[in-house]
């Protein structure tokens, strides 16, 4: 623990990545609890207010409270940006680890199939998604998490590759371990580190996603907030009201922030 | 040559790929074209004619053959709510999109290149630091906010822009650049915070090199090993990294130009999605993923007449 302190002091990026990671987790920890007020209750005699005591955040034009309603959007944010991390290390793990240790005629098609969908933008992916599947956010999570699946199905299969023909792997086949055994026991651990810093990317990259998509209006439908469609509402109060633009997007900001810092300083870390 | 060639026909591949998912996607949903344009009230043989002119009860392959080679030709099918080809009105919005791409895309070079230089030479001084954190924290404003904040403080503020006061390329060319650079700067700024951070790393790595000393050792100054011979090999994963950019500020303009009200692709992309005029989605999707693909080829082709190491893999 001693040390873990002493490494920590001489990390300003993890030290920075911790507190404002911890503090955004707290507050939609909270937010599960307890929110001030109900974010979607309209209140037609406080709206556009600024910043006060009694709305932290101030409040939008319909009256809603604005420190709710970004307690509530972080919720769906953070929720969508570990989903889609999850779907897309997951499913991305398996293709990139089976095509990598088998190769052949599977990996060459899988391959161009990958290269095709990384060749694709993850926007275009979700807005096709969206209007086959119709708005809301199950078809967000679903468009981000087969968009992210490519970069890690390329990531584990490179690694695997490598890994393919190190000693440890030939001594487990002279032990004659089973393939599956070989990729999932034997090999995925060995590039557990290669993956952790990418899933940090990862995050930051969905979150950022997630508040584009949801800006332009085809990420969890009205009244439920979303951070990205506040902004989107916000924008025309900008000059009357700039706390109610501001917030929701210094909340965005200081997410992706509090990822990248804690990835630069895992990176840092030694 | 060959490497090209073998280029050539791998996003040919790619191509016909990405369109046959997007067409498939666009035909597994529910709903009848022929009855959607005739409306409920229409006669079963009337339909039934309606479908056969439209190619609606061909086989999917053969459909989606007629599709793609009518799209290479400049067809792209007619608007369902307008019943006008959609070609006539997607084109002429192509070129704000790719104006707009393109001054990001300069703005990024100009701005990161000399900075990502700088920031190496000084490196762990305190300005390399100061742009290091700034760096971070630019990278994590996403576009859209910064294209909010942009129009309050430039716009609203400032006057140089009327939010809102898009000139179209045709009316005003000059007034048309200025609007846009607004835009291209939001899109722009975390790029350049990437770019920077991406040749800063390069640039230290490739100093480390043993041909660096080599350099040193026969007489050169800082700056002749600099930019003689560590910028060269260190500006090869950065022109990788700067295509691949390109192709991401073509698709990440789809937001911008909502940000700006610019009647570009977007919005037309966007009201389509939400009226399910399938042909336009279909096609404006088609068309920028084309783009997409086409510019990773000549990134790919650039690499390699920069780099002649660079082998075939996979």
């Amino acid at each position: 623990m001693k040390a873990f302190l002493k490494k920590l002091k001489k990390n300003p990026y993890m030290i920075a990545g911790l507190i404002i990671t911890g503090l955004i987790v707290l507050m939609v920890i909270v937010g599960l609890f307890w929110m001030p007020y109900e974010p979607t209750k309209m209140n037609a005699s406080e709206k556009l207010q600024g910043i006060s005591v009694k709305h932290i955040m101030g409040t939008d034009n319909m009256g809603r409270d604005v420190f709710s309603r970004v307690m509530y959007g972080s919720r769906i944010t953070l929720l969508i940006a570990l989903g889609t991390v999850t779907i897309g290390v997951v499913l991305g793990t398996i293709i990139g680890a089976l095509t990598g240790y088998f190769g052949g005629i599977l990996d060459e098609v899988v391959m161009r199939i990958i290269d095709a969908m990384f060749a694709f933008p993850s926007i275009l992916l979700a807005l096709v998604i969206v209007s086959v599947f119709g708005t809301g956010w199950a078809q967000l999570l679903m468009s981000l998490g087969i968009a992210f699946i490519p970069s890690y199905a390329r990531i584990v299969r490179g690694e695997v590759l490598r890994c393919k023909g190190m000693d440890y792997v030939e001594s487990a086949r002279l032990q004659g371990v089973s393939q599956f055994r070989m990729i999932f026991v034997h090999i995925l651990p060995n590039i557990k580190g290669v993956l952790a810093s990418s899933i940090l990317i990862g995050f930051n990259n969905a979150v950022l996603a997630e508040a584009g998509l949801s800006y332009l209006g085809v990420g969890s439908q009205p009244p439920y907030a979303s951070l990205g469609k506040m902004l989107s509402d916000a924008q025309q109060y900008m000059f009357t009201v700039p706390s109610y633009c501001l917030c929701p997007g210094i909340v965005i900001v200081l997410i992706v922030l509090g990822f990248s810092f804690l990835g630069e300083g895992i990176r840092r870390w030694k | 040559m060959k490497y090209i060639i073998k280029k050539f026909f791998s996003m040919i591949i790619t191509l016909v790929v990405v369109s046959f998912c997007v067409f498939l996607a666009f035909n597994v949903i529910p709903g009848d074209p022929a009855l959607r344009k005739l409306g409920t009230e229409a006669s079963p043989e009337l339909i039934a004619q309606v479908r056969h002119e439209m190619g609606l009860d061909d086989p999917l392959i053969v459909r989606y053959f007629n599709w793609f080679t009518s799209f290479i030709h400049g067809d792209m099918g007619t608007s369902y709510n307008y019943n006008v080809p959609v070609a006539g009105m997607v084109l002429n919005k192509v070129p704000i999109t790719l104006t707009m791409a393109i001054m990001s895309f300069v703005l990024t070079i100009l701005v990161s290149i000399p900075l990502g230089i700088f920031t190496a030479k000084y490196e762990n001084g305190f300005i390399d630091k100061a742009i290091t954190m700034i760096n971070q924290i630019i990278m994590a404003i996403p576009p859209f906010f910064s294209g909010i904040i942009i129009t309050f403080i430039f716009g609203m503020i400032f006057k140089l822009f009327t939010p809102g006061g898009f000139v179209s390329y045709t009316e005003d060319f000059g007034g048309f650049l200025r609007y846009l650079i607004f835009p291209s700067v939001a899109i722009a700024l975390p790029k350049i915070a990437m770019t920077v951070k991406m040749l800063r790393g390069s640039l230290i790595d490739e100093a480390a090199k043993d041909y660096t000393r080599t350099a040193f050792s026969r007489g050169n100054n800082t700056n002749g090993v600099l930019y003689r011979h560590v910028l060269k090999n260190a500006m090869i994963p950065v022109i990788t990294f700067l295509g691949m950019l390109l192709a991401d500020m073509v698709a990440g303009s789809i937001v911008i130009e909502q940000v700006f009200s610019i009647p570009g692709i977007s919005r037309i992309l966007l009201s389509s999605i939400s009226n399910r005029d399938y042909p336009v989605v279909e096609a404006i999707i088609m068309g920028v993923a084309a783009i997409v693909i086409i510019i990773n080829l000549l990134v790919d082709i650039i690499y390699r007449i920069i780099d002649p190491r660079i082998e075939i893999t996979d």
